[in-house]
Formats: C-alpha cells, structure tokens, sequence
C-alpha cells in the first residue's frame, strides 16, 4: 500500500521544502544558449546553401528571442519555483525544428513537389500560439489540482477528441492515417495530440479515487495479484477504445501511446507489477488481432521487415491496392549517409523523403545534417524532459500531481521512443510527430501546454511549504501530564 | 506511489538507452553500407557535384561537363561524338547510373579514388574545389572514325576493333548501330524517353558488338587452325603438299565438307588452301589434330576466357568433348565455334607481332586533375601462340590472301598487308544472311607492324550473294589500317 505523501526524511531526492532556490537565473542562462545555438545553425544553414548568412537571420533571432523572453518572464512571475531545465530544453528543440523546417524550405526538389509552400513561416506563428498557450496555462491555471475537479469533463473532451477525425465532413484521410481534421480556414488539426494531454488530466483523476480498490481488492494467484473483474471494467474500456482507434483510424502511435500512458499510470497509481503484465499481454493481443485483418498495419510491418523490398515496390506499378512509400527506405539513407558526424546543416540531401520530411520524418534530417553526434545530443535532450518530468512527479506532494506529471512525461517519452523507433526503423513506423521539432500546429501548441503544466505541477512541488502554523493542541498537550 | 515512479523513470531511460544503441548501430555500424548502396540518391548527386574529369583520346577530350539546370545535380556529362566513341566511353547519366570506362574509372573521374586522396586533401588545404583526374585512352581518332564511318556508310550491324600489335593497344573500337550516351545523361523525362526507347530498339543500338557481341568466326579461324596446323608439326612449311582428299568426308559420318564453289583444294599446300579458303583442308587438319590440340590453340590466342581491357569482353568460345567430325567443324569457325571481334583482332595482331600476343588495353594511363600519372599500363605479354618462325611463315601465307587470293580489297600500295576473310553461315539451316568478316594486318617497310583489324558485318538488308568478308569488311579494314599508318607518319 502506497502512502499519499512521502516524508522528505525517506528519500533524499524529495526537494526539500525548506531554503529551496527558485533557479529562475539558471533557466535564463540556459535559455540564452537555447536562443544562440540555434540562430547559429540558422547563419550556417543559409552560409551551406547560398553562401550568404541568411537576410532574416536578425528578426529570427530576435523573434525566438523575444518568444523564450516572454516564456520566462511568465514563468517567473507565475512559477517561480519550477523546474529550471524544462523550459529552455523546449526552446532549444523547438529553435532547432524551426531551422530544419526552414532548411527544408530551401530545397528545390520538396519546392517542385505539388501543394508546396514554406512552411517555416507558419511553424514559427504556430511557435508563438504554443508559447502564448504555454504562458495562459501558467497564468490560468493557478494549481494543477483544479484539475481534478474535470476528470469525466476531461473524459467526454477526450474522446470527443479521438472521435472527431472519423465525422465525416470534418475528418481527413491523409496517406492511410485518419487522424486529421479540416478546419474550414485554420487548416488540418490533428486532435489526437491534445487528446493525449486531457486523457492524462482523465487518467489522473480517475485513479486517485479508484486506486485503492484496483490494488487491495485482488487475488493473489502464482505471484499476480489478480484484479477483481468489476476492477477491470476501466482498463478495459481504454483498452477497447485504443483498439478502435487503431482499426478506425488505422493510427497504430496514438492507440500504443494511450494504452501506454494508461498502464503506466495504472502501475504507478496501485503499485501492482500485475497490472503492467496484464498491459503487455492485452496490448499485444490487441495489435496481433488488428495486425491480422488491417492491410494498412500490415503494410508497415512488412516495410519495417523489410525497407528495401518496399523501396522497390514503391518504383513499381503494383495491383495489390497498397501504397509502397519509399520513406523509410530514405530515411535510414538519410542517416546511414549521414555517419558519425554528419553532413553539415543544409549539406545533406533529406529532402529525397519527399512528403513528410519536415514533419513525420523530421528527425532524418537531424540524423544526415548533424549525424550521430547530433541526434545522440538530441535524442539525450528528450530523455533530459522526460525525467524532469519523472523527477517533477516524485518531487509533487499530492498523488493527483504526481499521477497526471508522470503520465505526461510518461506519454512525451513513450511518443518519441515510438517516432524515432519508427524513422531509425527499430520499430514499425506509425505516423506521429517529433514533439517539437516537427512542422505542425497540433503538436507544437499541444506541447508547450504539456510543458506548461510540468511546469505548474513542479512549481507547487518544489514551492516552500507555507510555515506551519501554530499548533493549537500543542499547548493542550503539555497541560496534560500524567503527574 | 515512489517505487514505481522511479522504475516507470527508469523505464523511459531505457527507451532513450535503445533508440541511442540503434542510432550507433544505423549511423556508426550500418553508415558505410548505407551511404554507398546503389540505390541510394546521393551516390549519383555526389558524383555529379564537381565538374567530372575527361576521356581523352590523342589528346583532346572526346567527353565534358556542363553545369546541369536540373533540382538535385550540379553537373551533367557532356560527350564530343557520342555514336562514334560509345563502345569506349560508355555512358554516365545521372538517372542511369554509368558503365564501361566510365564506370570502371568513376572513381578517378570523380576525383573520389583513394589514389587522390593527397591530391584532395592539398586542393582543400589551398581553398580549390575537388576535381575529377582524367582517363587517356590508348585510341586513334583517326583510325576509329575511319572504322565508325566505314560501318556508318555501309549501314548494317557491325563491329570493328584495331589493336596495336606490338603493345596490344586498343587503336579503334566501333560498334554500329550506337548510341549517343549525351541523349540519357540527365534525369529528365526527354532522358527517360531517350533511354526506354534505346531499349526498346530491336536493333540495340546499346550494345557493344566489338566486345559484348560473338559471332560464328567463318573462315577467318582458319588463321587459327593453320597456327595450329604449323605448331603442332602437322605441316612444316606453307609450301608442303597437304594430305586433302577431295571431297573429303567427315570421319563418323557419310557427309563430305563442301567447299564454297569449285576451287583447286585437292592436297592443296597450306598457302594455296588460306588462299582459296578449302573448308576440306583445314576441316580434315582440325581434325586429324583432335579436340584437345585444336582447342589448346585456340586458347593460346584468348579463346574461352573473358578479356578485360579494362571494360570486360565477352569469352569467345571453341568447344571441347567434341568428336572429329564437329573438330572438324569447328576448325573452319562453325559448329559451336564464336568469336567476338576483339578475339579476332587478337589473332591476326598476334601473326603480326610475331607469335606473340599482346594483353589488349584500352587505357593508357590515369591522371589527376593536374596531369600528374597516377596510374600507367605497361604493354603486357599475353601468351605465345606461335614460334617466331611459324608465325612468319603464316604471315606470308596471309599476305598471299590479300596480294591474290579472296582479300584483294584489302591492298594498300608500299605496304605488306596480310589477312583472311570470313563468310560465316548462321541461323536455323544457314537460312539466316551470313555474318561477313575480315582479319587483317599491315606491316611497314621496316618490318614493324603498326596495326591489326578485325571487321564483322550483318546485313539482314544486303544480297546474300554480295555478303562476303572480301567485297563488304576489307575496304573498312583497309581504310582503318591506313589511317593508323597516315597517322604515324
């Protein structure tokens, strides 16, 4: 049985409450360098492809500037106490996207292709709504704990939220994926990603109640605390829905990010190993049953097995009603060619992936341009945001902060293993986005939110506790003695 | 809820942990393969980033480059004759990937060999863009457009191959119909269209018949039967009455081997049989020596093996487990017996140079940007067919074809010119038109022998009668002799 709040006095690495620094001025230091760094490639890149540093080389860095400057001072007026790494690790990823993107811009082969227009414009207006988003979640949400009080709001919102892509009118079919919709003048939405974040806020608040009877009311059977049936009605349900979401949508990255996110919560809120046995099996039973039927699944298997016999079936006519993509094919080109070191930004030759290089297969470009050494460094900024997060959630005092910091973080971390797996072919490529470094609205608004409460729930986590207050029975207690 | 917290932390270290391990298995393990794998874009796009180094021939560049208007490459292959000088250079094309020459020495004409690397590394140390080396041919402008318009005026499909005798090299190679590898060398729609349509031409203009193509040799092997004959101590002079009943037939069968028309070939002298081309004589000498001396012989010139001058030469063929009647056969250049044009100028340079043959080359040297040798090709001895003594009886023999036997065509005032024509039958019951060949070498005044020619035509559109070695193959041959010997003068 878990304890609801932990004495600082067990675990060192509790923060603890009393004298705790507020680290605004660290956050700023590493911010001016997640400004610098990528005004640097920005010159480099535009000094590769044309010979000259770029013309808007200042308003960028101004822009990016002024966009991390207002970032901070709202975090330091709002969270004074939050964690100092997480912002500027979203601004250097973010700055850095912007450069690729705008790299990609530049590319003569992608500008031939039909539809093209740059798109480093918009990724950097989108940039701006995510840090204006991130700074209304700062300002707006005053406690993580309001939260709580949404949790089958947030339930309705969220699958509201997965539903809307299959209405028709509204839903996008694009490449195989449904997991679009048009918005009539704003463009494609992806709702999936905001999704991600509400069911976290639904998870966290329905396992805060539940979690005692999913833990103490079970059986224990060869070691497994075996669940009482009406305890696994929820587990179900998440698990049905993402089953529907893979067969509906043919989404495979969405539904295993929201099982994922789910068990690991599930784990984490009852402490019983048994729930993620279950996850496991029931996840893959799941994706094997889909897998057997789903053409568009089995089509990134196989290419997956096997990039380039899909690479050749891609240069053929085929009549097996099946669209080969070459994609991943050019994506491993892409960093098999870049090697140890890398090209050089603007030197590699990533726009070969054609569609979806700035978005879905972003990190290709990162892999030729910068090459190991580079998506290493970039691959270890992720993990950096993920553990904050971990680090935030175990830092956090009440169990709905904990539960919805290590869902997040969880998901963020679980949503880059299954882009990068996917592009690096380590696993079958599902078709979601870098988190911030991709081209796209949904994901980059969606987490600067996610970062925005990280950042709320460690800044009431790492915030001195008020000093207790006289004891009123203290006094009491003295009188009484057994004399 | 801490335990498990830290274990989920641990867990997603462990996701960044894998997707590190795959990066420096894809980037660091996996990179060399990757990068260079055939199909892989930038392979070409590199290639074709720096201006791309030449062919040359006598001198001048028969190939260039020109900054390409195309998205992804900054350069497109030029070349100066493309039809004449194909079958030599080979194509590069940005869509298409390359072959021949320039193929085989991509890497020199890239600049991208491991032999530049010095070179490469001075010209980034001083600020100066790489540059491709050069690849000098060992060709003769004259002698191929000699050899190139000769095929062209005579309009059928044919091949001619000169060679230096004395060095083995390669002085003219034509193929014809050709192709002009500038029409592909992009990656254009018009280069595809240009590219499927070469493809799909039935006369396919895209292969090299002077090396890629054999045909039926006819009696231009008996060049070969004869050194056989000579070595083999059968006949010891070209004046020796050979033992040639006619009509002669083949042991094992009832069938006598005919001679084209009424010709003097009853115990003909080996002179007088050359001379008048008797299937009789050299079928019974092919096989009173048997399978295994024949083709022992037919070895020592280059017979069934691939030559690699440096481009590769399809292996000519002469059979071996064949009974005396197909021996027979085979030693007048039928039956299974084939020959690629080179292989034929092989065996007449190797009468000229004195039983000595000479491994065929067609790069003189390769060279980096600055003109400095990074590689020369010596002269190579190849094997000795023939004893000094044999090959000049043999010589004389060949001379005789030319001064009055079928190769009259072939005479050239002030100089000895030895040969031996071929009218090789071919297609299902010899219905097919047959292949005309001519063999032949020029040998100066001061007994050094400049040049040897092998010329094969198949004309589908000609008479048959007309097709004979003599009346079609001899006047190219003749012209390309004289153009080497105009040409060192």
């Amino acid at each position: 049985m878990s304890s609801t709040t932990n004495s600082p006095t067990h675990h060192t690495s509790t923060i603890g409450a009393i004298g705790a620094p507020s680290r605004r001025n660290t956050e700023l230091a590493l911010l001016v360098f997640a400004v610098v760094i990528p005004v640097f490639a920005y010159a480099n890149v535009g000094l590769a492809i044309n010979n000259h540093v770029p013309a808007g080389l200042l308003e960028y860095g101004l822009g990016l500037g002024l966009l991390a400057g207002v970032a901070h001072l709202a975090v330091r007026k709002f969270a004074p106490y939050a964690d100092p790494l997480l912002l500027p690790l979203a601004t250097l990823l973010n700055g850095l996207g912007l450069v690729v993107i705008w790299r990609l811009d530049q590319s003569k082969l992608l500008q031939s292709l039909k539809g093209f227009s740059p798109a480093a414009p918009r990724q950097l207006l989108y940039t701006a709504l995510g840090i204006a988003l991130f700074a209304a979640v700062l300002i707006f949400l005053k406690d993580h704990r309001v939260l709580q009080r949404y949790t089958y709001i947030s339930m309705f919102c969220a699958l509201t939220l997965l539903i809307l892509p299959l209405v028709p009118g509204l839903g996008a079919d694009i490449y195989g994926a449904k997991i679009w919709i048009r918005v009539p003048g704003l463009g494609s939405l992806q709702p999936g990603e905001f999704a991600k974040i509400v069911l976290a806020i639904f998870f966290a608040g329905y396992l805060m109640v539940k979690r005692d009877a999913l833990a103490l009311a079970s059986r224990r059977f060869m070691g497994l605390y075996l669940p009482r049936g009406r305890d696994l009605g929820p587990i179900l349900v998440v698990w049905a829905i993402s089953i529907l979401i893979l067969v509906f949508e043919t989404d495979l990255g969405t539904s295993l990010l929201f099982f994922g996110m789910f068990v690991i919560m599930l784990y984490v809120a009852t402490e019983r190993t048994s729930w993620i046995v279950f996850g496991l099996l029931m996840s893959a039973v799941g994706a094997v049953g889909v897998a057997s039927f789903e053409s568009h699944i089995q089509t990134r298997v196989n290419a997956w097995l096997d990039p380039m016999r899909e690479y050749q079936l891609s240069r053929q006519i085929t009549h097996d009603g099946i669209l080969h993509s070459d994609q991943l094919q050019q994506s491993l080109w892409a960093f098999g060619s870049g090697g140890t070191l890398g090209t050089g930004w603007g030197q590699g030759h990533s726009d070969l992936i054609k569609f979806a290089a700035n978005s879905d297969f972003v990190f290709a470009t990162f892999g030729e341009e910068l090459g190991l050494a580079g998506i290493m460094a970039m691959l270890l900024l992720y993990g950096l945001i993920a553990e904050r997060g971990m680090r935030t959630a175990l830092a956090a005092r009440d169990p709905f902060g904990k539960l919805l910091a290590v869902g997040l973080s969880g998901a963020f971390a679980l949503q880059v293993f299954v882009v990068a797996g996917g592009v690096m072919g380590l696993i079958p490529l599902t078709g979601m986005t870098m988190p911030f470094v991709a081209y796209g609205g949904s994901s980059v608004l969606a987490n600067w939110a996610l970062i925005g409460i990280l950042i709320r729930i460690s800044d009431t986590a790492r915030r001195p506790a008020p000093a207790p207050a006289a004891n009123p029975d203290a006094e009491m207690t003295q009188v009484v003695r057994p004399s | 809820m801490n335990k498990p917290l830290r274990r989920i932390a641990i867990f997603c270290g462990l996701l960044v942990l894998a997707l590190l391990i795959r990066d420096n298995y894809l980037q660091y393990v996996e990179a060399g393969q990757l990068a260079s794998n055939k199909d892989n874009r930038r392979v070409s796009i590199e290639r074709y980033a720096n201006p791309r180094g030449d062919i040359i021939v006598d001198g001048n560049p028969i190939t260039g480059s020109v900054e390409s208007t195309g998205r992804q490459f900054k350069y497109k292959r030029t070349y100066k004759d493309g039809p004449m000088w194909a079958p030599v250079t080979g194509y590069s094309s940005q869509a298409f990937d390359g072959s021949q020459l320039e193929k085989i020495d991509d890497g020199i004409l890239t600049g991208n060999d491991d032999r530049l690397f010095f070179r490469n590394t001075l010209d980034m140390i001083t600020g100066k863009t790489k540059q491709g080396g050069n690849v000098v041919t060992t060709l003769n402008a004259a002698a191929q457009k000699a050899a190139y318009s000769g095929l062209a005026k005579q309009g059928g499909k044919g091949a001619v191959v000169a060679l230096d005798p004395s060095t083995g090299k390669i002085l003219a190679l034509a193929s014809y119909p050709s192709y002009d590898p500038s029409s592909f060398a992009g990656d254009r729609n018009s280069d595809a269209k240009a590219w499927n349509d070469l493809k799909s031409n039935k006369a396919e203009p895209m292969l090299n018949r002077a090396l890629r193509e054999t045909y039926p040799p006819g009696s231009t092997f008996k060049v070969v039967t004869a050194a056989a004959a000579l070595e083999n101590g059968l006949y010891k002079s070209a004046d020796e009455q050979t033992d040639s009943p006619l009509p002669w037939i083949m042991p094992g069968t009832t069938t006598p081997l005919k001679n084209e028309g009424n010709i003097p070939c009853k115990n003909a002298t080996l002179r007088e049989a050359l001379r008048w081309s008797c299937n009789s004589v050299f079928g019974k000498i092919g096989s009173d020596l048997g399978n295994e001396k024949m083709l022992d012989e037919a070895k020592k010139f280059g017979f069934d093996s691939e030559q690699f001058t440096p481009v590769r030469s399809n292996a000519s063929v002469f059979s071996d487990n064949m009974n005396h009647s197909q021996t027979a056969l085979s030693s007048i250049g039928q039956f299974n017996t084939a020959a690629t044009p080179l292989q034929m100028a092989m065996v007449a340079s190797a009468v000229a140079n004195d039983g000595k043959l000479m491994k065929p080359y067609m790069v003189d040297k390769l060279q980096s940007s600055n003109v400095d040798t990074v590689e020369q090709t010596e002269p190579q001895e190849m094997s000795r067919p023939l004893t000094s003594a044999n090959a000049q009886v043999l010589q004389d023999m060949m001379q005789t074809v030319v001064d009055k036997g079928t190769g009259t065509n072939a005479k050239i005032p002030g100089v000895m010119v030895g040969g031996k024509t071929g009218t090789a039958q071919h297609g299902v019951a010899n219905s097919a038109n047959p292949y005309a060949w001519f063999i032949s070498y020029a040998k100066l005044p001061d007994g050094s022998s400049p040049v040897a020619v092998a010329v094969v035509i198949e004309d589908e559109s000609a008479n048959r009668d007309d097709i004979s070695g003599g009346g079609l193959a001899a006047p190219i041959a003749k012209n390309v002799m004289q153009a080497v010997i105009q040409s060192k003068k």
